[in-house]
C-alpha cells in the first residue's frame, strides 16, 4: 500500500515488518527518525515481541544487537557517521562472529570538522569490515533493501549495512509502497541461527584463533562474500517476483545501452545523474548511468560485463580518501584493469554540498578531466587558503 | 548447518590440552604422625578416634581406642595425657581436651555395656601373667584377642594393681575401674587373686610363656632419723589399707606431713585431707618446678589447701614434729646441697612417698632373671628377661611408672610373646614423619578455646561427674586439627584452579597429573598438612 | 573439622565446589597461569550459578586473561554457553542476550556478563553503567585483579594506591600508583540503585557461592565484584593465592558486603583485623614500601583506607552480628 512518508519512517515501518526481536537505539543525526519510528511502532503494539533498548552509545547499540543475534533473535539497529566510528570495533566483531545483524547507516560526513550533512565517508570507513553493504537510491529502495538485507544476511550469515543518504532520503517525504505483513512473512522466514547460546547445546562463540588457523578464517570470510553475490542477485529476483518491483540486486543501469560514457555512482545521487544523463542523451550524447547497489561484496564481474563497451567511466563518489583520492573509482579502475577505458574520479557532495544537474552535465560533457575532480569546488577559497608546503625537511 | 569454522567451538575441547606438562613440582597426599599419637605411651591412635568422635560415632571411636588400650574410662581419668601437652592446637587456642573425651567415651561404653569380643583359644597355648595391674591386664587382653589362653595370678585380694592401690578413688571411682577390668576378664581370662608367686620357674612349667607384671610396691625408705613415738607410714601402704582394709587405717592426726615430690605424694596428701586432716604439708627437697608430680595434680592439691614446702629435707621425725634441713639446689648442674639453716614443723604424722621399688622376693629362685643397677628387671628389646619365655614389663622394668606406660608395656609384651611363641621377630611399626604445627594452615580453624570442666568440687572421695555430654564430645573433638591426616575437607579439590583433583563419589581424592600445573595451592590450603610438594620427575 | 573449608566429610555446610559431580563450568586444559585466582573464581561462580539455575546459564565474557586462557581454537574450556565479543562491551552484549531470551520466553536462562577490572572499570564502564541504568536482567561479575594482567600488568582504574605495575614503576620519590586511585566499582554500581551489589573473595567460597545463588535469580541488573589475586602480576608464590586474598579481607582493604538498591544491607565481620602490612608485605608490587627505602606515609595511607572500610562497613564489633 502506498503512503506518503518520510524516508526514515518508511524504513522503520519496513523494518518492523521484518519482525526483529531486538532493536537498539542511540540517537545520531540523520538516522534518528528511524529508531524513533520503530519506538513508536513498538510502543503502539504495531510491532510486537520486540525488545526496544535505549542504549548508552553506539558501541552499546551494536553490542546489544550482537548479543541478541547470538542468542538467536533477529536484531536491528541504525547509526550514522561518528556513531559508526564509535562502534567500529563491534562492526568488525559482528561480521567475524557471522551474526546476520541488519543496520541502517544514515550516511553522513565524518568530522572533524563536525558536519551533520550527507556524504559517504562513514560507509567507506567500514568498507572492509566484512559486512555486506547496500546503497539505496530512493526511499522505496531504502525500505525494500531492509527486507532483502535480512533475507540475505540470514542466508549467508553475514551482517548487512543498508546505506541511506542522510537527509536526502532519511528526511525526504515520498510515496512509498509498504508491503503487507503476510507478504513479508512469506518472503522472510523466521531466523535460524548458525550457532547460538543454547543451554542444551553449549558452545563457545568468539574464540581466539591463532596464526595457524587465522588465514583460513579470513579466507573463508572472503569466499563467503564472493558467494553472496549470487545470493543477492537471486534474492532480488525473488523480491521482484513477490513484490512486483525491482529493488536491490548488484547493479542497475539507466540511459543509453552501450554508451561511450558511463557514470558510476551509489545512492541517491543516481537520481540527479539520471536526469543529467536524460538531458545529455536528448542533446545527442551517449551516456549511461550505472548504480552500484551492492557495494560489498564488490560486484566486480557484473560491473566489468556492464562496462565492457564503455570508453570512459566517470565515477561520481561522495567520499574522499585523503592522500590517494577516490575510493570507489579506484575499485572500478581495478575492476576494469586490462580494458581500454579511462576511469575518471569525480568527488562530489562532501559534507552535504549540493550536486546539481547542471554541475553534473557540465562535468560529464568535459572532454578531458583532471586526475581528480572536486565537483563545485570553490576555487576562490582554495586559492586563498592553499599554501604549498616547502619541500625541505626542516 | 555447520558451525562457523574456528570461531565457534564445542564445549570442553580443552581437555586434550594436558597442562600437567607445565609442572616442575607435584603435590602428593601424605600421612604424618600427629604429636598426640607420637607421644602416647599406650600408642593410641588419638587422631583417628577423635575423628570418629567428631562424627558422633562413639562406638567406632571406642573400638579404635581399645585397639591399643582396653581402659579408656580409666585412662580418661588417670592418664597424665602427654598428648595434650604436645597437641598442636595448644599453640593456637589450647590443646584439645583429649583426656576428657577419652573418659567420656569410656563412660559411654560402660553405660552401654559394650564388651570385647570373646575370642576362642585357637592358639592352644597358655600364658601366665604374674600381677593383675594395668600392664598385666592389658597383656591379658591382647593375648586373649590373639587366641591365647591366659591366667593371671594376683597377690592382692583384688585386681587392678596401682590403678586400685596407687590412685585414690576420687580420681578413679572403683566401679569405673571394675567395669573395665571385668570386661577383660569376661573375654575368658582365668584369674586367681591373693595368689603369691614364690618360684616363677615352677609356676611357669604349666605355661608356654610368662609375663611378669608385678609392679613396684616396696616403699623406698628415706634415710633419716625416725625417733621413737613418732607416727609414720609409707604412702603405698596407706593407700592399700584404705582400699582393702579401711578399718585398719592408723590415726594420722590433724597435722600431717607428706614427704616426696611425685604423684604418690600428692595422692597421699589429698587422701589424707579427705580422711580429715586439718593441715597437710608436702615437704620436697627441690624447687616447685622440679616436682615430678603432674601439673594438674599439683594445681588441684594447692587449690584444696595443701601446702608444698620446697627446698627442705626431713632430717628427723620426732613425736609431734619434724626437723628439716633447708636445701640449696643448683638447677643448672642438678646439684642438691644442704645449707646451714634448719627448720621445723609440727607433725602429728609423717607419710613417706619418696619412691617405690621392685619387690625382688619372687625372683630369687630364677637366677636367669637379672636385676639392673637401678633395681629393676632387665629385659631385652623384645621384653624377654634372661629366662627363656619369661617376659617382664610395667613398673617392674626400667621406665616411667605411669598407668599409661604400664598399658603400653602390656600391649608390647603381648606382641612380643606372640612373636616368640610363633618363633618370629615382633613386627616393627614404621612411624610416619611428625606432623608439626608449621605444616598446618590454621586459617580454617576459627578461634574456639577448649572447654574445661572443673575437677574441683567438695573435697571428698566422690568423683565429681565431669564427663562431657554427647554434643560436648563432638564439639571438643571437632577442635582436633587432624594433624597430618586428611580429614576430607575438600580444600585441595575445591581450590584447584585446574580441576586437577578428582573426587570420587565415596569422597576419596586423587591428583590428576594430566592437568596439575604444580601451583601448590592445594598444599598451601590443606588445613592439616597432609599434602606436600615434591620435585616432579 | 571446620566450617570454613570447602567441604567436610559429614557433608554439613559444604560448598558446591566440594561436590564430586560439580559441573566444572570451566574445565581442565585451560591455559591460566599456575595458581590463577581468576580461573578459580570463575569456576566457583559459574558452578554456583549452574546449580542455582539447574544448568540454565549463559556467559558473556569480556576480552582479557579469562577469555584468552579459556578459549583458544581448537580448545574450549567452557561447559556452558559462552560468548566473547570485545573488551569493552560484555555488559551490552549480555543485555542483548537477555533481551533475546526474554523474546524467546527463556527468561529462566540467566545471563552473566563477566570480565576483569580493566574491562569493567575502564574500557567497558560506559556499557556497564548503561546496563545498570536500564536495569537489564544481567548479573555482571568483575574479576578484580587490580591491573591489566593480560597485556602484562599495566595500571588499570582499579589498581590500588602505591601499587607497582609495568606503567607505575616506583623510582626515586615516585612510589607507584597515585594515592587517589582504585575506582570503587561496587560503589559506582550501588550509585545506580540496582537491585543487588556484592563483593566477594576467592578466599571465602562459602560466601561467594551464597552471593551468586542469591544474585542469579534476582531480576534486573546485579553486580558481583570478586577479589582475585594474580600471582604473576602481584608477585607472590603461586601457592599463596588464597592466602593473599584472605589477608586482603582480614586487613579490611577488601571489605565483603552486600547492598540492595544502593544501600549496604550486610557485611562480613572480621574479628581481629590485621595490619595492612600483613597483606602488603608478601607481594612484590608493594615491596618498595618496605625495606631500606620504606615509606611509612604510604603504609599509613593504606592503613587509613582499610580503617575507613572497617568503619564504613562495620566490619568489627557490630553488636547486631
Amino acid at each position: 500500500m502506498l503512503y506518503q512518508l518520510e524516508g526514515s519512517h518508511a524504513i522503520a515501518r519496513t523494518v518492523a515488518l521484518c519482525r526483529p526481536g531486538v532493536v537498539c537505539a542511540y540517537p545520531i543525526s540523520p538516522q534518528t527518525h528511524i529508531l524513533e519510528g520503530l519506538e513508536e511502532l513498538i510502543r503502539g503494539k504495531k510491532l510486537e515481541n520486540c525488545e526496544y533498548l535505549n542504549v548508552e552509545s553506539e558501541m552499546g547499540a551494536l553490542s546489544v544487537a550482537i548479543g541478541g543475534e547470538a542468542a538467536g533473535v533477529r536484531s536491528y539497529t541504525a547509526t550514522s557517521s561518528q556513531g559508526l566510528l564509535y562502534m567500529i570495533e563491534a562492526v568488525y566483531n559482528a561480521s567475524g562472529l557471522e551474526l546476520p545483524i541488519v543496520m541502517t547507516l544514515g550516511n553522513r560526513a565524518l568530522g572533524a570538522p563536525i558536519n551533520i550533512w550527507n556524504d559517504h565517508s562513514d560507509a567507506m570507513s567500514a568498507r572492509d569490515a566484512g559486512w555486506i553493504m547496500f546503497f539505496a537510491e530512493t526511499n522505496q529502495e531504502a525500505a525494500d533493501l531492509h527486507i532483502l538485507a535480512f533475507k540475505v544476511a540470514e542466508k549467508v550469515h553475514c551482517p548487512v549495512i543498508v546505506n541511506v543518504d542522510g537527509f536526502i532520503l532519511t528526511h525526504a517525504y515520498d510515496r512509498v509502497d509498504i508491503p503487507s505483513q503476510d507478504k513479508v512473512d512469506d518472503f522472510l522466514p523466521p531466523y535460524a541461527p548458525k550457532a547460538s547460546l543454547d543451554v542444551n547445546h553449549p558452545v563457545a562463540i568468539g574464540t581466539m584463533v591463532p596464526p595457524e588457523y587465522f588465514m583460513e578464517v579470513r579466507h573463508l570470510a572472503h569466499r563467503k562474500q564472493e558467494d553472496s553475490l549470487a545470493v543477492i542477485e537471486c534474492t532480488a529476483h525473488a523480491f521482484e517476483k513477490k513484490f512486483g518491483r525491482n529493488s536491490g540486486g548488484l547493479l542497475r543501469r539507466y540511459g543509453s545501452p552501450n554508451a561511450d560514457t558511463v557514470i558510476v555512482a551509489m545512492g541517491s545521487v543516481a537520481g540527479t545523474i539520471k536526469d543529467a544523463v536524460d538531458e545529455l542523451n536528448q542533446e545527442g550524447g551517449q551516456f549511461e548511468e550505472l548504480s552500484i547497489i551492492c557495494y560489498r561484496p564488490f560486484p566486480a564481474e557484473a560491473l566489468r560485463n556492464s562496462l565492457k563497451n564503455a570508453k570512459r567511466i566517470i565515477v561520481v563518489e561522495k567520499s574522499l580518501a585523503v592522500g590517494i583520492g577516490g575510493i570507489l573509482s579506484r575499485e572500478v579502475e581495478l575492476t576494469m584493469k586490462g580494458c581500454d577505458v579511462d576511469v575518471i574520479t569525480v568527488v562530489a557532495g562532501l559534507g552535504g554540498r549540493n550536486i546539481t544537474k547542471s554541475m553534473l552535465k557540465e562535468c560529464f560533457n568535459k572532454k578531458s578531466h583532471e586526475k581528480i575532480t572536486f565537483l563545485g569546488l570553490r576555487n576562490d577559497i582554495i586559492g586563498k587558503q592553499y599554501v604549498p608546503i616547502n619541500g625541505d625537511c626542516c | 548447518m555447520n558451525k562457523p569454522f574456528a570461531t565457534v567451538l564445542d564445549s570442553a575441547t580443552s581437555l586434550k590440552n594436558k597442562t600437567g606438562s607445565w609442572r616442575t613440582m607435584r603435590p602428593e597426599y601424605v600421612t604424618m604422625l600427629p604429636p598426640c599419637n607420637a607421644t602416647c605411651p599406650a600408642g593410641e591412635n588419638i587422631q583417628q578416634w577423635l575423628s570418629l568422635a567428631q562424627e558422633g560415632k562413639f562406638r567406632e571411636a571406642w573400638e579404635v581406642m581399645v585397639k591399643d588400650n582396653p581402659f579408656p574410662a580409666t585412662m580418661g581419668r588417670v592418664c597424665y595425657h602427654t598428648c595434650e601437652r604436645v597437641c598442636n592446637r595448644d599453640q593456637f587456642d589450647g590443646a584439645v581436651n583429649i583426656n576428657l573425651i577419652e573418659r567420656s567415651i569410656g563412660d559411654i561404653a560402660i553405660a552401654n555395656g559394650w564388651q570385647f569380643e570373646s575370642v576362642p583359644e585357637t592358639k592352644n597355648k597358655k600364658i601366665l601373667i604374674i600381677g593383675g595391674g594395668p600392664s598385666g591386664l592389658t597383656a591379658a587382653y591382647f593375648l586373649r584377642k590373639l587366641g591365647y589362653g591366659v591366667a593371671i595370678y594376683e597377690s592382692h585380694i583384688k585386681l587392678g594393681g596401682m590403678m586400685r592401690y596407687g590412685v585414690p578413688r576420687y580420681r578413679l571411682p572403683g566401679d569405673v575401674m571394675d567395669s573395665e577390668i571385668r570386661r577383660i576378664i569376661d573375654m575368658g581370662v582365668s584369674v586367681v587373686c591373693n595368689r603369691m608367686v614364690s618360684d616363677i620357674k615352677t609356676e611357669a612349667r604349666d605355661f608356654d610363656a610368662v609375663y611378669i607384671a608385678i609392679g613396684a610396691y616396696q616403699a623406698i625408705k628415706a634415710s633419716l632419723n625416725v625417733q621413737e613415738g613418732s607416727n609414720t607410714i609409707d604412702a603405698v601402704e596407706l593407700l592399700r589399707k584404705l582400699e582393702d582394709y579401711p578399718s585398719s587405717l592408723p590415726t594420722l592426726g590433724k597435722k600431717v606431713i607428706v614427704y616426696g615430690g611425685g604423684n604418690t605424694a600428692i595422692d597421699a596428701a589429698r587422701t589424707v585431707l579427705r580422711l580429715g586432716a586439718e593441715s597437710v604439708k608436702i615437704v620436697y627437697r627441690r624447687t616447685i618446678n622440679n616436682l615430678s608430680a603432674h601439673d594438674t595434680e599439683i594445681h588441684e592439691a594447692l587449690e584444696e589447701g595443701i601446702e608444698i614446702l620446697c627446698l627442705r629435707t626431713i632430717n628427723t621425725v620426732e613425736k609431734g614434729k619434724v626437723l628439716l634441713d633447708i636445701m640449696n639446689y643448683d638447677e643448672e648442674n642438678d646439684i642438691l646441697s644442704k645449707t646451714e639453716q634448719t627448720d621445723s614443723l609440727p607433725a602429728d604424722s609423717v607419710i613417706f612417698a619418696v619412691g617405690q621399688s621392685l619387690d625382688k622376693e619372687i625372683l630369687k629362685g630364677t637366677k636367669e632373671i637379672s636385676i639392673s643397677e637401678h633395681g629393676v628387671i632387665e629385659i631385652d628389646r623384645n621384653m624377654m628377661t634372661g629366662a627363656e619365655g619369661i617376659f617382664a614389663g610395667g613398673d617392674a622394668i626400667m621406665g616411667k611408672r605411669t598407668v599409661t606406660h604400664a598399658i603400653g608395656a602390656g600391649k608390647k609384651a603381648a606382641k612380643c610373646i606372640d612373636a616368640y611363641l610363633q618363633g618370629l621377630e615382633p613386627s616393627v611399626n614404621i612411624k610416619n614423619p611428625a606432623a608439626t604445627f608449621k605444616r598446618l594452615n590454621t586459617a580454617y580453624f576459627p578461634q574456639n578455646p577448649r572447654v574445661n570442666v572443673s575437677r574441683l568440687g567438695d573435697i571428698s572421695f566422690e568423683e565429681k561427674n565431669i564427663s562431657y555430654f554427647d554434643q560436648e564430645i563432638v564439639d571438643e573433638a571437632s577442635r582436633c586439627f587432624s594433624c597430618g591426616n586428611c580429614f576430607h575437607c575438600d580444600n585441595c579439590y575445591g581450590y584447584c584452579p585446574d580441576n586437577a583433583i578428582i573426587k570420587y563419589p565415596d569422597g576419596s581424592l586423587e591428583i590428576n597429573l594430566d592437568y596439575c600445573k604444580g601451583c601448590g595451592m592445594c598444599v598451601a590450603e590443606c588445613p592439616c598438612g597432609s599434602m606436600k610438594m615434591t620435585l616432579d620427575e | 573439622m571446620s566450617h570454613l573449608t570447602i567441604g567436610n566429610r559429614l557433608e554439613k555446610n559444604v560448598t558446591a565446589q566440594s561436590m564430586y559431580d560439580r559441573s566444572n563450568s570451566l574445565t581442565s586444559g585451560h591455559r591460566a597461569c599456575q595458581g590463577c585466582g581468576e580461573a578459580l573464581a570463575a569456576r566457583c561462580i559459574l558452578d554456583a550459578a549452574y546449580i542455582a539455575t539447574d544448568g540454565k546459564v549463559a556467559v558473556i565474557n569480556a576480552t582479557g586473561c579469562l577469555e584468552v586462557f579459556s578459549c583458544v581454537y581448537p580448545e574450549n574450556s567452557w561447559q556452558i554457553p559462552w560468548l566473547h565479543s570485545l573488551f569493552g562491551n560484555a555488559p551490552a552484549v549480555a543485555t542483548g542476550v537477555a533481551a533475546a531470551f526474554k523474546r524467546q520466553g527463556k527468561e529462566n536462562v540467566r545471563v552473566i556478563a563477566q570480565g576483569g577490572d580493566g574491562a569493567l572499570a575502564d574500557i567497558g564502564m560506559g556499557c556497564l553503567s548503561g546496563m545498570f541504568d536500564r536495569n537489564d536482567d544481567v548479573l555482571c561479575v568483575c574479576y578484580d585483579n587490580q591491573a591489566y594482567m593480560n597485556t602484562g600488568v599495566q595500571r588499570s582504574g582499579a589498581t590500588p594506591a602505591f601499587s607497582r605495575t609495568a606503567t607505575t614503576l616506583p623510582t626515586g620519590d615516585y612510589l607507584g600508583n597515585d594515592v587517589q586511585t582504585g575506582k570503587n566499582l561496587p560503589k559506582i554500581a550501588m550509585a545506580h540503585g540496582i537491585p543487588y551489589v556484592a563483593t566477594a573473595s576467592v578466599s571465602n567460597i562459602h560466601d561467594l557461592e551464597k552471593k551468586v545463588a542469591k544474585a542469579i535469580h534476582l531480576k534486573g541488573a546485579r553486580y558481583l565484584h570478586v577479589h582475585v589475586p594474580c600471582p604473576l602480576g602481584w608477585g607472590y608464590p603461586t601457592s599463596e593465592t588464597i592466602k593473599v586474598a584472605r589477608l586482603a579481607v582480614q586487613c579490611g582493604l577488601f571489605p565483603l558486603f552486600e547492598a540492595e538498591r544502593g544501600k549496604v544491607i550486610k557485611s562480613t565481620p572480621i574479628n581481629a583485623p590485621l595490619k595492612v602490612e600483613e597483606y602488603l608485605k608478601g607481594q612484590r608490587r608493594f615491596a618498595h614500601l618496605f625495606g631500606k627505602n620504606a615509606s611509612s606515609d604510604a603504609l599509613i595511607t593504606l592503613q587509613n583506607i582499610a580503617d575507613d572500610n572497617i568503619r564504613e562497613y562495620a566490619l568489627v564489633g557490630d553488636p547486631n552480628e
